[in-house]
């Protein structure tokens, strides 16, 4: 199942990739060898299935409402590619 | 030449033989002078730091098993001031501000840091050849021979650490495996390799691919190396919201129990059309070898395993698609040099920094996570993962531990695979059931083909079993010599002038 072009360049907008146009037929063919080989999964009557989100059906645990995290602000702040004054700067958002 | 285990380093400090130091220093010089690739980065001062450190505190009386050996450690584990890149360009600047448990677990015991290993990009690949710092060179043959071969891949994605183990520049290495990231290339490359039980080992600080499946594990020449190790990573860690609370355990205490009645199931599926008949030769072999260790052998059937694959390429990649969202140029890595606004930062930053194997599964995750085909893709996934999870149940129900081949075949040529995603992913066809299901299992060196390649036998216990499974592993390793074999010196680690110093 080979994708259209617009299908790959809409995947890639809602991933915030951007395929170059001499790569797209290559992408569309990956792509759609990996849904071909993921189609299989159609073939099984899955009714009645609970889905497992997570190996054992384990259940996130609950800690107590407690300050465990100390400001480390700087320190994060120091590997930014863009900050100052405590904010990470990015391009201009509302005109 | 003869392998190094940790076991030996850690009797030889015990005894005053030799010091971290000495040790540390003898495996940086093998290191720099090796031809692998197996590692992006080694930090020596940091490692001689740790290994003064530990020499100081035995000297003050502490016995702690570990101290003061050596591990190479996977480019996936966060380590506090040192550069933590995942394979990829977009963290190639990335000094980590802080240090994933199961390192600073291992620091605790005493373990020293060697350097950080070669590795798939974001551990996306089966053969190494997505990172990056480019592809590592497998040392049962890392250069041509006569004809126009091309040098082996190492396995992937945790292939430097399985380069550097084999060609002896560590003792052991850490891993990561989603889908089989250490069984695969443990396999390739004749070591040990074990993945644990999801949960077992903390996830905190290793960089995520697809959290439901990644799992932390060693990497090592034997069993009792393996145990020796995941004694050192495994533990409870409130960090990690999915790490189990349960009691430590010792994993080298049963490593000697007798296998007298243990039932070996084999599933019919993991030996059918796909598998290389010298493969499943030496798989047969191994099997033979545990009958007259007294176990039993009996048929069983995973019946839905054809079915792993498929529901694995659309959980990874969609748990990787979110996963990855958290490189935008904003907090950390890289930023795109130019842009217009605050989407096309995002869009060149990821474009540039992202290889092509990432961008594909982010976009299948993308595709299969997206309006419409939610139920289609991911819902009936997760439905299938619970028939693959109920298929190991319904077999444990008859048998102690699950055997099979690691890999359909041995180590394949560099380039010969990269340029068909979907043909490199059935490298995996016999590793990603365990993980869809969370259950430990592992690889151990079966015997070699003809032309002399590794292979591996496939151990998969169940759930929270790592002691038996490493029992049945280290049983096997008295009886045969198959992990003791070392690559050809001439495509070894050792070159000419440190080849004499063990």
């Amino acid at each position: 199942m080979a994708l259209d072009n617009d299908t790959v360049h809409g995947i890639a907008r809602l991933a915030r990739l951007k395929i170059d146009d001499h790569e797209v037929e290559k992408y569309s063919a990956e792509l759609g060898n990996i849904l071909d080989l993921v189609a299989q999964m159609e073939a099984v009557d899955t009714t009645g299935i609970e889905p497992m989100t997570h190996p054992f059906d384990a259940t996130m645990r609950l800690r107590a409402d407690e300050v465990t995290e100390h400001n480390q602000r700087d320190k994060f702040q120091a590997i930014a590619p863009s900050a100052e004054r405590g904010l990470y700067l990015v391009p201009k958002v509302i005109d | 030449m003869t392998i190094t285990t940790l076991a030996t380093l850690a009797a030889d400090l015990k005894d005053g033989k030799r010091s971290s130091v000495e040790i540390t220093q003898d495996y940086l010089e093998r290191i720099e002078h090796s031809q692998h690739n197996a590692f992006i980065s080694t930090n020596a001062d940091f490692a001689l730091a740790q290994a003064k450190a530990a020499d100081a505190k035995r000297a003050s009386g502490d016995t702690t098993q570990l101290l003061g050996v050596p591990v190479a450690q996977k480019d996936i584990f966060c380590i506090e001031g040192t550069q933590t890149t995942c394979g990829s360009k977009i963290l190639e600047n990335f000094i980590a501000p802080y240090t994933a448990t199961v390192v600073e677990n291992m620091h605790s015991h005493g373990v020293v840091s060697l350097g950080k290993t070669n590795m798939d990009e974001f551990a996306m690949g089966s053969s190494n050849e997505t990172s990056y710092y480019g592809s590592v060179t497998n040392p049962w043959r890392s250069v041509g021979r006569g004809s126009a071969q091309d040098p082996l891949v190492p396995g992937g994605s945790s292939g430097g650490s399985a380069a550097a183990v084999a060609a002896q520049l560590a003792p052991a290495a850490t891993g990561t495996d989603t889908g089989g990231s250490i069984r695969q290339p443990a396999a390739f490359c004749n070591l040990t390799g074990l993945k644990p039980s999801y949960g077992r080992c903390s996830r905190y600080g290793m960089i995520a691919f697809a959290s439901s499946l990644d799992q932390a594990g060693p990497m090592t020449h034997t069993a009792e190396d393996a145990a020796l190790l995941l004694n050192s990573m495994a533990g409870f860690d409130t960090k990690d919201a999915t790490s189990l609370d349960i009691p430590t355990e010792d994993f080298t205490a049963s490593l000697n129990h007798s296998l007298e009645g243990l039932k070996i199931g084999l599933p019919k599926e993991f030996f059918g059309a796909g598998l290389d008949s010298e493969m499943a030769a030496i798989i047969e072999t191994a099997v033979k070898q545990f009958e007259a260790l007294g176990a039993t052998v009996k048929e069983v059937s995973l019946p839905n395993s054809h079915l792993a694959l498929p529901s694995y390429y659309v959980i990874a990649p969609a748990e990787a698609s979110s996963n990855l969202s958290r490189f935008d140029g904003v907090r950390y890595g890289q930023r795109a040099a130019e842009y217009s606004d605050l989407v096309d930062m995002y869009t060149k930053t990821r474009s540039e920094g992202f290889g092509n194997e990432v961008k594909r599964r982010i976009m299948i995750g993308a595709y299969a996570l997206s309006s419409g085909y939610y139920d289609a893709y991911y819902s009936q996934a997760l439905k299938l993962r619970r028939l693959i999870s109920n298929d190991f149940d319904a077999a444990f129900a008859e048998c102690d531990v699950i055997m099979g081949p690691t890999t359909p075949s041995p180590a394949f040529a560099m380039n010969s695979k990269s340029d068909d995603p979907t043909e490199m992913y059935l490298n995996d066809i016999f590793t990603i059931p365990a993980n869809l299901a969370g259950l430990p299992a592992g690889s151990i060196p079966a015997g070699f083909t003809q032309a002399g390649l590794p292979t591996g036998l496939h151990l998969i216990t169940p759930y929270l079993q790592e002691a038996k499974l490493l029992n049945i592993a280290h049983k096997f390793q008295q009886e045969t010599d198959w992990h003791l074999q070392a690559p050809p010196p001439a495509d070894g680690a050792l070159n000419s002038n440190l080849g004499g110093k063990h």
